[in-house]
C-alpha cells in the first residue's frame, strides 16, 4: 500500500556505530527525510557520511540507536527493503572484465522490476560504452555506471555516497540535473557529498557531519542564516580596533584581530557595516582590503570546521575506517554550532 | 517517464532463482575470459591423474584389495574438487571482495548466502562435470566395471563439492589477495593430496596413520568415491564417512557466518 505525501521515509534515532577497534565514526545522529525529498549529509572526510550511509543501506547493523527505512529497520528486515531502495556506494564494486551490457544485466537478474539494460544505460549516457569492458571505462563513467545500477529497479528511496566525486564539470552537472529529474518524481534522495555547491544547490535540507555528529541542519537558507556574516578590512597605522565605536553597539558578535587585519562577526550585516564605514568617513580613514560577506553555506562549514579545529589543536585525523582515502579533516570535538 | 517510483505492484519481484541465474551467469563469463582459472579449474584436474598412474605401479595394491582404477578414480575425483571448486573459488571469493564486488552485491536484493553460492555455480558445475567424465573415462579405459555402489560415490561427490565451497569461503576470509590466497590454500591442499587418500590411499597406509587421516576434511569424499568402485565398504563406515563430511561441512559453515569478510580490510 502506498502511504501518503508527508510520510518520514527515512528515520534515523541517535544512530551509534562503534568500529571493532573502538574508533566511534557515528556518534548519536537523529534526522528524518520525507517522502520526496532531497537530503544531503555534508561533511569533510571522516566527518562519518559514509559510515552513517552504511547503516542507512543496512549493510552493517548499528551500535546504537534506531533507523527505519520505509519503516522497516534496513538490516534486520533487508529483504523488505532492498527491492525499494537503490544504492550508489562511494566506491562501486564490478568485475573487471564484464562488459557494461552485462554487468547491467546480471544486476536486472537481481533487481525486481528492472528496467531494461538498453533504458538504464541511456538514462546515465552510458549507451554508447555498452560493449566496453569495465576495466575501459573512466572513473567517471565508472560512477555513471554504478548509477545506473543504482537506479535500475525504480527506487522510492535512493542512497547516493558522493555520487560526483571524479566526474568532470560537465559529468557532474549531468548527475545534478539528473537528480533533481528523480526528485521531481517523487524519488526520496539521500546523498553525501563534500561539495558545498552540490548540497546547497539540489538539497531540500541537508546536514552537516563533523566528527560523527550532526554540527548543524536544516534547509541550506536556515543552516546558513545560523552563521554569522563576516566584515573584513584592514587598519591604517596608527588605528586601533578601539578606535571604533563600541563593537557591541554595531551588533558585532565576535572579532579576531591579527596584526592590521579585522574580521567582525554579525547577525545584522547592514547595520554592522554601515556602523564601520561611518565610522571611517568621519575618521577620514581608509579600510584597506575591505570585505563585507553574507553568510554563506561554505561559511557554516568552515567554521564548524575551524573552530572545532581551534578547540583542541589541529592533530591530523585517523578517520573513519569506511570513509575516507584522504585524510584532510581535523579531528576535534564537536561544536555546538545548530541551527 | 511517468513511473519512476513504483510499489512493486505489477513489477515483479526476482526470484531465488533468478538471482541465481543471473549471478551464476556473470560468473560463468568471468571463468570464461580468465586463463589462470581456466588452467586451474579445467586443465589441471584432468591432467594430475596422469601422474598417479605412474605412482600406482609401486604400490601393492592387491594386498589393500584395489586397483588401478579404484585409485586413479578417485584421485582424480580428489583433484577435481579441490582444484576446480577449491582452488578456483577461493581465488574468485578473494578476488570479487578485494574488487569491492560483494560488497556492492550486498547492497542488492540478493541474501548473503545467495551471493557465494551464486557465484560458486560455474566452478561447482565445471567440478561435477568433471567427475562425471572421470567417473566414465575411467570405468571405460581402465576396465573398472559398472560400480557396485554408485549412491554412495554421488554422495561422496556431492558432499565433496559442498565442502570444498565451504572451505573456499573460509580460506578467502583469511586471504588478503589473490597472491596471498595461492598460499593460504596450501594447507587443504597439501593435506588432502597426502592424507585423505588422493595421491596415497589410506589403505596402504599404516593403520594408526590411516584412521588419523581418516578423519581430515576430504577423506570421507575419497572414501565414498572409493567404496562405490570397489563395493567393499559396510554401512557403519560409509555412515562414519558421511558424518565426518557433514561435520567439516558444518564447521566450514560456522566459520564462514563468523568470520567471512564482505569488503577489503583498508
Amino acid at each position: 500500500m502506498k502511504t501518503k505525501g508527508h510520510e518520514d521515509v527515512i528515520e534515523v534515532t541517535d544512530l551509534r556505530r562503534v568500529y571493532g577497534g573502538g574508533f566511534e565514526a557515528v556518534r548519536g545522529i537523529t534526522f528524518s527525510v520525507r517522502r520526496g525529498e532531497l537530503f544531503a549529509l555534508l561533511g569533510t572526510n571522516g566527518a562519518g557520511k559514509t559510515s552513517t550511509v552504511e547503516l542507512l543501506e543496512g549493510l552493517a547493523p548499528a551500535s546504537g540507536g534506531h533507523v527505519r527505512i520505509l519503516g522497516h529497520d534496513p538490516y534486520t528486515e533487508r529483504a523488505a527493503v532492498r527491492p525499494r531502495i537503490g544504492v550508489m556506494l562511494q566506491e562501486g564494486g564490478f568485475p573487471s572484465e564484464l562488459t557494461v551490457t552485462e554487468t547491467v544485466r546480471m544486476w536486472a537478474g537481481c533487481t525486481s522490476g528492472a528496467r531494461p539494460v538498453g533504458e538504464a544505460l541511456e538514462i546515465v549516457g552510458l549507451g554508447r560504452r555498452a560493449g566496453v569492458r569495465v576495466k575501459q571505462l573512466s572513473g567517471g563513467e565508472k560512477r555513471r555506471l554504478d548509477l545506473a545500477l543504482a537506479l535500475l529497479g525504480r527506487p522510492e528511496v535512493l542512497f547516493l555516497d558522493e555520487p560526483t566525486t571524479g566526474l568532470d564539470a560537465e559529468g557532474r552537472q549531468d548527475t545534478w540535473a539528473l537528480v533533481r529529474d528523480l526528485r521531481d518524481q517523487g524519488t526520496t534522495v539521500l546523498l553525501t557529498t563534500h561539495y558545498l555547491e552540490e548540497a546547497e544547490g539540489l538539497a531540500d535540507r541537508l546536514a552537516i557531519l563533523h566528527e560523527g555528529s550532526v554540527a548543524a541542519t536544516g534547509t541550506p537558507a536556515e543552516v546558513t542564516a545560523s552563521q554569522p556574516s563576516r566584515i573584513s578590512f584592514e587598519l591604517p597605522d596608527g588605528y586601533f580596533l578601539g578606535d571604533l565605536p563600541p563593537l557591541g553597539e554595531l551588533g558585532v558578535t565576535g572579532h579576531d584581530v591579527e596584526g592590521r587585519a579585522v574580521v567582525l562577526r554579525t547577525h545584522e550585516l547592514q547595520r554592522a557595516a554601515t556602523g564601520v564605514l561611518l565610522w571611517a568617513e568621519r575618521a577620514r580613514v581608509e579600510l584597506r582590503r575591505l570585505e563585507v560577506r553574507s553568510a554563506s553555506l561554505e561559511e557554516a562549514f568552515l567554521r564548524i570546521a575551524r573552530e572545532t579545529a581551534a578547540r583542541t589543536g589541529t592533530g591530523a585525523g585517523t578517520g573513519a575506517a569506511a570513509d575516507d582515502k584522504a585524510l584532510t579533516g581535523t579531528k576535534a570535538r564537536k561544536d555546538g554550532v545548530s541551527a | 517517464m511517468t513511473t519512476m517510483t513504483g510499489t512493486g505492484t505489477g513489477t515483479g519481484r526476482t526470484t531465488l532463482k533468478g538471482r541465481m541465474t543471473a549471478l551464476a551467469r556473470a560468473e560463468l563469463t568471468l571463468l570464461g575470459r580468465s586463463r589462470a582459472t581456466l588452467v586451474t579449474a579445467v586443465l589441471v584436474p584432468l591432467l594430475l591423474p596422469l601422474s598417479v598412474r605412474s605412482a600406482t605401479d609401486q604400490m601393492d595394491l592387491d594386498e589393500a584389495g584395489l586397483s588401478v582404477g579404484t585409485v586413479m578414480l578417485p584421485a582424480a575425483v580428489g583433484f577435481s574438487l579441490l582444484f576446480a571448486v577449491y582452488a578456483a573459488l577461493t581465488n574468485i571469493y578473494v578476488v570479487r571482495r578485494e574488487e569491492l564486488v560483494l560488497k556492492r552485491l550486498r547492497t542488492g536484493e540478493l541474501r548473503d548466502p545467495e551471493i557465494l553460492v551464486g557465484a560458486a555455480l560455474p566452478a561447482v558445475g565445471i567440478g561435477f562435470a568433471q567427475c562425471v567424465l572421470l567417473a566414465v573415462g575411467c570405468t571405460v579405459l581402465l576396465d573398472l566395471g559398472a560400480p557396485p555402489a554408485p549412491h554412495l560415490a554421488v554422495l561422496g561427490v556431492l558432499l565433496g563439492i559442498v565442502l570444498c565451497v565451504a572451505l573456499a569461503a573460509v580460506t578467502a576470509s583469511f586471504s588478503r589477495t589473490a597472491e596471498s590466497a595461492q598460499v593460504t590454500s596450501l594447507p587443504v591442499m597439501f593435506v588432502s593430496l597426502l592424507g585423505s587418500g588422493v595421491t596415497v590411499p589410506l589403505e596402504v597406509l599404516p593403520d594408526r596413520v590411516a584412521s588419523v587421516c581418516e578423519l581430515l576434511p576430504l577423506s570421507p569424499v575419497i572414501t565414498l568415491v572409493r567404496g562405490g568402485w570397489t563395493g567393499d565398504l559396510t554401512a557403519y563406515e560409509a555412515l562414519g564417512a558421511v558424518a565426518t563430511a557433514l561435520a567439516w561441512t558444518v564447521l566450514a559453515v560456522f566459520a564462514v557466518r563468523r568470520w567471512f569478510r564482505w569488503e577489503p580490510r583498508r
